[in-house]
């Protein structure tokens, strides 16, 4: 199969309600990670790497920070006379579009999608951090002959509401869809990574429209699930599903390891974003930096452990500040001691705070505060 | 068709920075990366849109690919327009044969039909190698208030260093009474900064003129300005009091990049106000792992920092292992520094490699009295490698590999 018959369809706002600090302002698409990202720019870039020409992002609401950091796709060179990114804002005919509703979102991309030249589709969601070979996923697709391949991992169910679970046969069949299992045990999660023909999906849009269907995990997959052969695809890159600000805050802390960062900052598949021109990090005299990702635009002159500071932080002198995930353009003043926190954009932290949360339950400071 | 446009501006940028050795023998000196992201030309670039100048010749002839690749389409400096925007010129072949830009004033004389489609009243004429902020607007609304025909940018130096520099003799008025190019004496400290504002009719004129002459060096500063002196056309410096560099020896690159860490030198890069646009690519954040140091230095994207780095400037994707010691060092893209290297008072090129044990450059508090004589900044060239244990003397440009013994003879 070849990329540029691909098109990808990305949910920007999937589970917006299960990160509702960071998304009471922004989609999940636009939630800030790893120092100078969105988490849309793992999925976007993921596509664009494999050599999808033609993407649409399906939004639902607080669609403007979205919009923003996209653009016209320029960063991922989508920015095209043929083919290239696409917003999809909902649709709103039979009173559908703003509800959290896969079906009816899809649906309401149903001319977009007969508009496209495509013969695949492949469709995401942005709460899965990786940075996933697309590659390998259409070709498992391909060599299987399945109707719809679907990725997972392995592990404890992550906390999102009608998440799939997979029964997998050796061979990597499906055989039985359970949503959302009450269990501690491991279990072969979806990554809600879906690959399927675009006239398949037209099909199964069709039918859950004329039969009023609602979940498209239940009434499409589940349901289908002895009739198409669906195949489970588990990709072998680091990738974490992030299910609340706890596993926000865990998975950001993560990327601290420079193994995992080699994984998600691979040269060779690079991760693109929305540039802006920053001046590089400033250490200042008596700064100590240890353990923290920096983004260019930061100003250091106090001491920083096990941080990811991201563009225009600027930390004052004599300042502590660990364990700590600071947005951008937040400003620590002097002698503030912060332990354990997540400061959103544009925060002020004014001189000789102490602001302590605990790294199983990191402190959330909002949007634009003064403290 | 192209529009009318009041002002546009003639970036020369094919000058090879022989000076600068080893550093631009495959690229042009524009091209050359300064202050941990950007490259020299990306200041003239950024002044231009900062001042509301839209259109944009640049004159390219000494190894261009770099230089034409890194400016595009002119993207990132919003320079990509569809009535006006960046265009690059590079010598063409015509009718009477194909002819290099034989200088300055040659190089605009062969682009006067450029000049033409856009029919501007004034043509600002920059160079692509040095460093400063500067709004052009306000030095031309200067040109036009005292009608001259040629505005030249000037320089207060001091008169240690006047002789380096081609001065000139201000009246009251700011009129221009004199020109001395280098003189050993100088008699005035006020410098020419290279960046000139032209009534584009008289220039046009000029350099006409100046191809007639037999003789001449086709150069603005030593044949087209004297003729418009000569002829007693309104020559006006305009003072500019900020940061100003030429970085065309490796000494002066050298103190450039690290007069960004030195508060008291008067360049801020981060002036919301002014900001400098650079080509970027996509790099991760840098990461300092547990065993770094860092003080007062500047670090670019996608760096893994795990030594001591004081007073240095790290260009992205450099990488300096634990135990490697960077000091007053300007360390260029994709440097690799290893494990226990020493790399001081030295400019390391792009993707070159230091390995283990390697020293390369010295202080010359550690050289006595030495220093004077044999003291200067180590530059290790484009993708060369240093051998574990070499020892790279100060002063010394290093243009192939070195291999090195093992560190236990």
């Amino acid at each position: 199969m070849r990329a540029n018959n691909v098109l990808g369809l990305i949910y920007s706002n999937g589970y917006d309600a299960c990160l509702n600090e960071l998304t009471a302002l922004r989609t999940m698409g636009s939630v800030p990670f790893g120092g100078r990202y969105r988490l849309i720019d793992f999925v976007l870039s993921g596509m664009v790497n494999c050599g999808i020409p033609r993407i649409g992002i399906i939004t639902k609401s607080n669609y403007n920070s979205l919009m923003d950091h996209v653009g016209n796709g320029r960063a991922w060179d989508l920015a095209r006379k043929r083919d290239g990114l696409f917003l999809l804002p909902p649709f709103n005919f039979h009173n559908s579009g703003t509800d959290n509703n896969r079906i009816r979102s899809l649906i309401g991309t149903r001319s977009w999608l007969a508009a496209s030249g495509q013969e695949y589709v492949v469709i995401s969601d942005c709460n899965v951090l990786g940075n996933i070979d697309y590659e390998k996923i259409l070709a498992a697709h391909e060599e299987k002959g399945a109707d719809i391949t679907v990725c997972y991992a392995r592990g404890k169910m992550p906390a999102l509401p009608e998440l799939m679970a997979f029964d997998v046969s050796p061979e990597g069949c499906v055989e039985k869809i359970t949503i959302s299992p009450k269990t501690d045990e491991k279990q072969n999660y979806s990554l809600n990574i879906f690959v399927l023909r675009k006239s398949l999906l037209e099909r199964l849009l069709h039918e859950a429209e004329s039969h009023n269907y609602t979940s498209f995990e239940r009434d499409i997959l589940q349901q289908n699930s002895n009739h198409l052969e669906i195949y489970a695809y588990r990709p072998g890159e680091f990738c974490r599903t992030i299910d609340c600000l706890q596993t926000y805050y865990d998975v950001s802390m993560e990327i601290l390891n420079p193994a995992y960062q080699r994984e998600l900052f691979n040269p060779h598949r690079p991760v693109y974003t929305k540039v802006r021109d920053d001046v590089p990090v400033i250490y200042g005299l008596e700064s100590a930096a240890k353990n923290a990702l920096i983004a260019d635009g930061c100003v250091i002159e106090g001491t920083v452990e096990n941080c990811i500071l991201f563009r225009g932080v600027r930390i004052g002198r004599g300042a502590v500040v660990k364990n700590a995930i600071i947005m951008q353009e937040a400003f620590i003043g002097d002698e503030c001691c912060v332990n354990s926190v997540i400061i959103d954009k544009n925060v002020t932290i004014k001189p000789h705070k102490q602001l302590c949360g605990d790294m199983q339950y990191p402190f959330y400071i909002g949007k634009g505060l003064v403290i | 068709m192209a529009r009318k446009k009041e002002c546009i501006a003639m970036l020369l940028a094919g000058g090879q920075g022989s000076r600068l050795g080893i550093l631009t023998q495959t690229i042009a000196k524009p091209a050359v990366p300064f202050g941990g992201k950007y490259r020299i030309i990306d200041f003239p670039l950024s002044n231009c849109v900062n001042s509301g100048i839209d259109t944009v010749g640049v004159l390219t002839q000494y190894q261009p690919l770099l230089l034409n690749d890194y400016i595009g389409d002119g993207r990132p400096w919003d320079l990509d327009r569809a009535d006006g925007g960046v265009h690059i010129l590079s010598p063409y072949q015509q009718i009477k044969g194909t002819e290099w830009y034989k200088g300055t004033a040659n190089a605009i004389y062969q682009n006067i039909n450029f000049i033409d489609r856009y029919d501007p009243e004034y043509v600002a004429v920059l160079s692509g190698d040095h460093i400063y902020k500067m709004d052009y607007a306000k030095m031309l609304a200067y040109h036009k208030e005292k009608d001259a025909a040629c505005t030249i940018a000037a320089l207060e130096v001091p008169w240690e260093e006047a002789s380096r520099f081609g001065l000139m003799f201000v009246g009251g008025d700011g009129s221009i009474t004199d020109f001395e190019e280098k003189p050993k004496d100088p008699r005035s400290n006020i410098a020419s900064m290279g960046v000139y504002m032209f009534t584009w009719c008289k220039l046009r004129e000029y350099l006409i003129a100046d191809e007639q002459t037999p003789g001449s060096s086709n150069d603005f500063g030593k044949d087209v300005i004297p003729a418009m002196h000569k002829n007693n056309e309104k020559l006006y410096a305009y003072a500019f009091d900020s940061y100003w560099k030429d970085v065309g020896t490796i000494d002066s690159l050298w103190e450039a990049n690290l007069d960004l860490l030195n508060p008291k030198s008067n360049i801020d890069l981060s002036d919301r106000s002014w900001t400098i646009y650079s080509n970027n690519t996509a790099q991760p954040p840098h990461y300092v792992s547990g065993t770094a140091d860092v003080q007062n230095s500047i670090v670019s994207a996608g760096g893994m920092i795990e030594g001591k780095i004081e007073y240095s400037i790290l260009f992205s994707n450099v990488t300096v292992e634990p135990g490697a010691v960077v000091n007053y060092s300007i360390i260029m893209p994709g440097a690799h520094i290893k494990a226990g290297a020493v790399v001081q008072y030295s400019i390391v090129a792009e993707n070159a490699v230091i390995e283990s044990g390697a020293v390369v450059g010295e202080d010359p508090e550690n050289m006595g009295d030495d220093r004077f004589d044999n003291w200067g900044v180590s530059v290790v060239g484009p993708s060369v490698n240093i051998g574990e244990g070499v020892r790279v003397p100060p002063k010394s440009m290093v243009c192939e590999h070195m291999k090195g013994g093992s560190l236990k003879d």
